[in-house]
């Protein structure tokens, strides 16, 4: 058996209140999350249940509290270098254009420029920004600053990839474009992702298996849902499939008592 | 259409104006054009306030004999240094406090003091220790320009966004390339934003430095004058000093739109 590309063994992440005394919060406890090489997990749960805290366990941001992060069978010190992130807010480095971002993590490998900006161009067309390498973030739409964003982490082929709600400060359409286009990146090289959204019909879209996180704090999984859409899949037209709204039943039925609890906790 | 013609009748009127301060000065302390309003002596108003027509002679003799260029030469090298100084202090103390927590907490109130202390009164230490030349000016100048620079950076450095950060972390920067790819361009746009504020602060410095105690420069040039009662020297090298003032300021704007080109402005559309 071969290892798994990512492997998050019984995760407990309590943070102690910024104000100091003894207030603590634990947003994850006894967490296990085992992604295999080239396959899609999507992670849902209501909002404030520790997603985010739970991939940036993964990709080597903070430590957890106890358990361990094992990545290709190693334990996990340190930054993930076999992981790619994509993160929910923008993340790109203003002062430099977009060909300079793409270019970054290379840069920091030091591969030499000519290479690099070879590198980069090339990513930059797979994403559909070809003619726009010289403009600064700013810029640029917040579907291509995404655009920008995705080839930047993909030019350093890492293996594992992590995106956090990556396209949900998208509009509809271009969330579905990109959704389609992450989609097809994927299929041509087959990384093991792991991505996090609060929407559950994104989940069942792209996945290959959808984790169901429980409400926080103390957040754990509650269930997992093997998605066996065929693939190549269109997100805008597998909603409609009949196996589709039948998965999205199912794993709903599961989730609303959790979605209702954390809604109520945030209220209080 | 209607919009430069605006501008150019904006032009026009704040020309106008210099014009009007400049013939009401004249008309006002040339002897004899007006019955003496107020000082009982015709002779007093020229002697308080200068006459015009003698200060600009004054200016076209210093620039057409020559003899400003070696002053203006001295309080610009020594604006320049103060401000290269200044501003290399000022980013490399900024971001080590920045990113150092327990040190930064340890010189708080120290800079603090230090930076509430008004500055000016070190020049005569400055001249015990570096003597009357370029020397004293330059630290004087540097004491002004740091402060600015040094809280610029330190905020700067604070306010990186976290997820830029994360991001460069993960893309693979070392800690050594987090200072050079993020915090020192995140820092530099903090110094570019105050560098109106600085190079004027070194020019300040550089010019009372002149002014306390000098053998050279535009500065020396108002002492000496003032020391012979000489009004319209005085007078002719405030506006030297304007003028220089304004070209500094114009390099800085030009210097700025070319080195924050990637930050947003309020309209950016292209004209095709």
């Amino acid at each position: 058996m071969t290892a798994a590309a990512l492997a998050l063994e019984r995760i407990t992440c309590t943070f102690t209140a910024r104000s100091g005394g003894s207030a603590r919060f634990t947003a994850l406890r006894d967490t296990t999350l085992v992604v295999a090489p080239g396959e899609f997990v999507s992670v849902v749960g209501p909002t404030g249940c520790g997603k985010s805290t739970l991939l940036n366990v993964a990709a080597g941001l903070l430590d957890p509290s106890a358990g361990e992060v094992r990545v290709f069978g190693e334990p996990l010190a340190g930054v993930n270098r076999h992981a790619g992130y994509l993160f929910q807010t923008e993340a790109l480095m203003p002062w430099r254009n977009a060909l300079d971002n793409v270019t970054a993590g290379l840069e920091f490998r030091g591969v030499p420029r000519d290479d690099a900006v070879a590198q980069a161009g090339e990513w930059l067309k797979r994403v559909g920004l070809g003619g726009f390498g010289d403009r600064y973030p700013h810029q640029l739409s917040g579907g291509m600053r995404k655009r920008v964003s995705l080839a930047q982490t993909l030019i350093l082929n890492p293996q594992i990839l992590l995106m956090d709600e990556p396209f949900s400060a998208l509009d509809i359409q271009t969330r579905q474009l990109m959704e389609n286009e992450l989609l097809e990146l994927w299929s041509q090289d087959r990384k093991s992702v792991v991505f996090i959204t609060h929407d559950l019909e994104e989940a069942i879209a792209l996945a290959d298996r959808v984790v169901v996180l429980s409400a926080g704090p103390e957040a754990h999984p509650m269930g997992e849902y093997r998605i066996d859409l065929p693939r190549p899949r269109d997100v805008a037209e597998i909603r409609l499939t009949p196996r589709f709204i039948q998965l999205h039943t199912e794993i709903w039925h599961a989730m609303k008592g959790e979605v209702l609890k954390g809604y109520a906790q945030q209220r209080q | 259409m209607r919009n430069s013609g605006n501008s150019v009748t904006l032009r026009l009127w704040q020309v106008l104006l210099l014009a009007a301060v400049f013939v009401g000065w004249h008309v006002m302390t040339v002897p004899g054009i007006l019955p003496p309003l107020y000082f009982g002596d015709p002779n007093r108003a020229a002697f308080l306030f200068g006459e015009p027509l003698k200060v600009f002679s004054r200016i076209w003799h210093w620039f057409w004999g020559g003899d400003i260029y070696r002053h203006l030469w001295v309080t610009l090298i020594e604006t320049l240094l103060a401000f290269a100084i200044g501003t290399i202090l000022g980013i490399a103390i900024g971001i080590w406090l920045a990113l150092a927590p327990v040190a930064s907490a340890i010189f708080d109130p120290y800079i603090k003091a230090i930076n509430a202390m008004p500055r000016v009164i070190l020049a005569p230490i400055f001249f015990v220790w570096f003597g009357l030349g370029i020397a004293s000016k330059v630290a004087l100048g540097v004491t002004l320009v740091f402060f600015i620079v040094f809280f610029n950076v330190y905020q700067g450095v604070k306010e990186v966004s976290p997820v830029v950060l994360a991001n460069a972390r993960m893309l693979g920067a070392s800690p050594r390339q987090l200072l050079r790819y993020v915090y020192l361009p995140s820092a530099m746009s903090w110094v570019f934003a105050s560098l109106h504020n600085s190079v004027g602060l070194a020019f300040v410095g550089a010019v009372v430095g002149e002014y306390l105690g000098s053998a050279e420069g535009v500065g020396y040039l108002i002492l000496q004058a003032e020391g012979v009662f000489d009004i319209n020297t005085v007078f002719a090298g405030i506006l030297v000093l304007t003028g220089f003032a304004l070209a500094l300021d114009w390099i800085v704007t030009l210097a700025e739109k070319r080195l924050m080109v990637w930050q947003p402005r309020s309209s950016e559309t292209e004209r095709i």
